[in-house]
């Protein structure tokens, strides 16, 4: 194995060359940054990197701590203590963050490495990490392509053998949606099993942290260590966290998978449709026994989630006003003007649509129709899965519709936008987790691009969506594909 | 026309927390600015919000003593508008489910300012409330010559807020609620209620109608008093203003007035057209939690409420209405009285000590009661000195003072300038013989029917043993030997 072949590895293979002293875990940054000097001036995956920190911190890794020595790219919107913390926003120019959100902190208790900060869409409000309002981010599969968002960055980081594994943030399929675009591993946790604290809110009521790797196994190591209590975020769960690594090995006999009927609807590429029912019928294969069921207000999901979300989002963002850090406009006539031109000025489209849009739906005389009733429907939605899972131990539908669009493509039309998280965004407004990992590809303009499987679990139930995840890529080859970009250095 | 004024309070009240609403940040006045903050009260990206119990029993613990219903579920809204002082652009407060509702507050006599004792118009009024709902104060702006600061210190106080029912009639009656409220919340030990240090703040709400005239008139706020005082004097102002105006057939409209202090008036701060819209909704940071607990942790810390106090101190100790008012206003003082009242053969003379000569010398020495240099037992020890004869009232006083400058005990006192009383018989008789002979005119003037000269030779006695004869047993002696 030589330096040039370090990037290629999962987090799993990693961890036993560390603690075989193998590799170092200064070579193994040294190796990535080799990497990102290659290939991140096409992909843009990094916003910002610190391998002096990084270094300092590999000097004294001990290898064997679960993730001891290892690599973990963070998206730029997870506080780091002394580090940027853009959110790929303009009005965030200059800010660092003062401390650690409580991830972090759980990272590297882990032993792991944090070293770099990787582009979204602005504060995570998008689908393609076209809306950063910092630079583009290439799918690594195509580069004419978007890498789906918002965690855009870290999917593509991974994707592009830029990042061993890296951290995103899933508010309607953030997550997800990105994993299945690039072909790679993402997880969104249950609501609460992940501390949102340090992570700069978008949605509270829907935000979850969680993993993008390049297999489940990975998915489920980097989950050991950042899952749990934190009595800093009121809003998570004390309960115990199993050990997701050793839990995923599990045949799949007797193992019951829903497909929801509003899932397979009209509007999904042919080519994703014919994969999911392969994945299906392998599935079946594997011993799980295949059920049809019912979500019947799917329908309302976008919508409501629309209205929570940027109900949520109009108030979390109105913190950044110029007065205490980042973006402040020059020459303000009054507090107004200061306030309407610091904002005007540091947010972008697609931000400012959302935050009018979240104080519409709040005004006085409006709120009844529109917030109360999109709460009133999250419940029903809530009470769709809590049956669902009477029958069914987890869910399966695409992740999404379509695999990786041109840059450009849906950004005229934010509704077409909004339609890509159709099968991402109701897990985040019921609070249970879900998973994407890859199960085939479509191929356009001879180029092949992925397609994601979705895998839906009760709340808490992560362990169980793994296993099945984890038994799904151990029985196909899907996994060992790799983006054109990073194999034509695999193979150099 | 006569018109009737109708008032309603908003009462903002610090809460006495160690640390701040929603992170562990410790509440301090006067400190450095800036120096007791953290990323959840400055408002960074990232912090969430975590509840204080401790406030949260607090305020149960204060709609327990107002008699209040207290809420099943205990939930937090957002409250939306721009402002530097408020680092999130939101303020974390409760909208429709107030952790109390209901309760009153009723006014005693002695909480009315001291000139308009004499003419309260209803006597042991009840001020009914609307709610107490708790929320996170803000930060403080300072305005330079071409700047603002602003400090973060104060940001995320835990901050209750009363709002009455608007049937406060008079500025003496905001005045004798205030002193009420703020009476009972340092019986409760929930604030310090102090209104200059901003512990304590109030918003007050008047409309003016015609007697006759039912429903409410327009309603006007007036904001920024930062004294009881402050308050009576900007309300009679108000409703003045707004008589005249109703005199004069001037239509009122709803708006927002500031008070000038120093200038004695009332001036417009925004019209009604620049009313917010908070946009509130329920803050999805924190989860609500039941009160269940909390009512039960608190429901063993409601104290002794003034009124209870009252009564009390007056079957118990047998002192008067008025004395019992006096001592129960001041908690410290209450708690002073009980203490050296405690074994006194007579608590009323105890009352009477703390009530005239204490509480003059503690004034005379600009010392208030918290920090009295006499202990409540060593006041009791005097006491039963004059009590038992042992000393005179007269010796009582000079010791008195003694102890007050030095600290030290009355016994101490005594024992080391040889002050006892003089009360044997025999001594006190040969002292009055001496005297009846050394004053042959005054004994003739007084067995002709003139009582005046007794007490001249009386205070012949006294001076003649250095103030020691016991004055009472001289008298009697006196009078019998002179009528013999
Ligand atoms: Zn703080």
């Amino acid at each position: 194995m030589t330096a040039k072949d370090l990037p290629a590895l999962g987090i799993a293979e990693l961890q036993s060359l560390l603690r075989q002293r193998e590799v170092s875990p200064r070579e193994l940054l040294e190796a990535l940054r080799d990497r990102i000097e290659i290939v991140d001036r096409e992909v843009g995956a990094y916003l910002s990197l610190d391998f002096e920190a990084a270094d300092k911190e590999a000097e004294k890794a001990n290898v064997d701590l679960p993730l001891g020595g290892v690599p973990i790219a963070i998206k730029d919107i997870i506080s780091v203590a002394g580090q940027p913390c853009t959110c790929a926003s303009k009005i965030l120019r200059g800010y660092r963050a003062p401390y650690n959100a409580t991830v972090i902190g759980k990272l590297r208790a882990a032993g792991a490495i944090p070293f770099g900060k990787t582009n979204l869409d602005e504060f995570a409000m998008g689908s393609s990490t076209e809306n950063s309002g910092i630079k583009l981010t290439r799918n690594p599969w195509e580069l004419s392509c978007v890498p789906g968002g918002s965690s855009g960055g870290s999917a593509a980081a991974v994707a592009s053998d830029t990042a061993f594994g890296a951290l995103g943030t899933d508010t309607g399929g953030s997550i997800r949606q990105p994993a299945a675009l690039t072909g790679i591993v993402g997880l969104k946790p249950t609501y609460g099993r992940v501390s949102r604290f340090g992570l700069v809110a978008f949605a509270s009521s829907l935000d979850q942290i969680g993993p993008l790797t390049k297999t489940v196994r990975d998915a489920a190591l980097i989950m050991n260590a950042i899952a749990g209590h934190d009595p800093q975020d009121s809003t998570s769960l004390d309960e115990p966290v199993p050990d997701y690594a050793v839990a995923l090995d599990h045949d799949l006999r007797g193992v019951k998978l829903g497909l929801p009927k509003e899932y397979m609807v009209e509007g999904i590429d042919p080519q994703v449709k014919t994969a999911i029912d392969a994945a299906v019928k392998h599935l079946n294969s594997l011993g799980a026994e295949i059920v049809d069921v019912s979500l019947p207000h799917t329908e309302y999901a976008t919508a409501v989630y629309y209205i929570l979300a940027t109900a949520e989002a109009s108030a979390n963002l109105a913190r950044f006003d110029g007065v205490r850090y980042g973006y402040r406009t020059e020459n303000p006539k009054d507090l107004l003007d200061h306030y309407g031109r610091t904002r005007e000025e540091g947010f972008g489209p697609e931000v400012k649509r959302r935050i009018i849009l979240g104080t519409y739906v709040l005004s006085s005389g409006y709120y009844d129709a529109y917030y109360l009733r999109a709460q009133k429907v999250r419940e029903l939605i809530r009470q769709d899965f809590s049956k669902v899972f009477e029958k069914a131990d987890a869910l399966i539908s695409p992740t999404s519709p379509v695999p990786a669009f041109k840059f450009g493509e849906r950004t005229a039309d934010p509704l077409q936008m909004y339609l890509t998280d159709i099968f991402t965004c109701s897990a985040n407004l019921a609070g249970i987790c879900g998973i994407s990992v890859q199960c085939g590809f479509a191929e356009i303009d001879e180029k092949r691009l992925p397609i994601g499987l979705q895998l839906l679990g009760k709340p808490l139930d992560e362990a169980r969506i793994l296993q099945i995840a984890h038994a799904f890529e151990q029985s196909t080859e899907w996994h060992k594909a790799c983006a054109p970009i990073a194999a034509t250095l695999r193979n150099a | 026309m006569k018109y009737v004024a109708a008032v309603g309070l908003e009462v903002h009240v610090q809460l006495k927390t160690r640390s701040k609403m929603f992170c562990a940040c410790p509440v301090e006045f006067g400190a450095e600015p800036n120096t007791h903050t953290c990323p959840v009260c400055l408002g960074l990206p990232g912090a969430l919000p975590v509840m204080n119990h401790e406030a949260l029993r607090m305020t149960v613990l204060t709609g327990l003593m107002l008699g209040c219903d207290i809420a099943p579920i205990c939930k937090f809204d957002r409250k939306n508008y721009f402002y530097p002082d408020m680092p999130k652009n939101y303020q974390i407060s409760q909208y429709d489910m107030p952790l109390c509702t209901n309760g009153s507050v009723s006014l005693h006599d002695l909480a009315y300012p001291k000139d308009a004792q004499k003419n309260i118009v209803t006597p042991d009024k009840e001020v009914h409330l609307v709610r107490i709902h708790l929320e996170e104060d803000v930060a403080k702006s300072f305005h330079f010559e071409n700047s603002t600061g602003i400090d973060f210190n104060r940001a995320g106080t835990p901050l209750m807020e009363i709002v009455t029912q608007p049937e406060i009639n008079s500025p003496e009656e905001a005045f004798a609620f205030l002193t009420s409220l703020k009476q009972i919340l340092i019986y409760g030990g929930v604030s310090d209620a102090e209104m200059e240090k901003g512990q304590l703040r109030c918003d007050c709400n008047i409309s003016v109608r015609p007697e006759k005239q039912a429903g409410l008139g327009v309603k006007i706020e007036i904001k920024n008093m930062n004294s009881i005082s402050g308050v009576r004097r900007a309300l009679a102002y108000e409703i003045q203003r707004q008589i005249s105006a109703l005199e004069t057939g001037e239509k009122l409209e709803q708006e927002t007035r500031g008070w000038d202090d120093a200038a004695g008036e009332t001036f417009l701060m925004r019209t009604k057209e620049f009313a917010h819209d908070y946009r509130y909704f329920p803050d999805p940071d924190l989860v609500p939690v039941t009160t269940e607990v909390l009512l039960a942790d608190v429901r063993s810390r409601v104290p002794e409420l003034p009124k209870a106090k009252r009564a009390r101190f007056v079957q118990q100790y047998q002192v008067s209405a008025y004395d019992a008012g006096v001592l129960a206003n001041d908690l410290v003082l209450a708690r002073y009285f009980e203490a050296a009242a405690k074994g006194a053969k007579k608590p009323k003379n105890v009352a009477n000590w703390i009530l005239n000569d204490l509480q003059n010398a503690l004034s005379g020495a600009g010392k208030t009661i918290s920090d009295c240099p006499i202990p409540p037992e060593a006041l009791d020890e005097l006491v039963n000195l004059i009590d038992s004869g042992k000393i005179s009232g007269k010796q009582g006083k000079e010791v008195f003072a003694e102890m007050f400058a030095t600290g030290k005990r009355a016994a101490a006192i005594v024992k080391e300038k040889g002050i006892k009383q003089l009360s044997d018989l025999s001594a006190i008789e040969a002292l009055c013989d001496e005297v009846i002979s050394a004053n042959p005119k005054a004994a003739a003037d007084f067995k002709a029917g003139n009582v005046a000269p007794l007490n001249f030779l009386k205070g012949q006695v006294m001076k003649l043993s250095k103030g020691k004869a016991n004055p009472q047993l001289a008298g009697e002696i006196l009078e019998r030997k002179l009528k013999s």
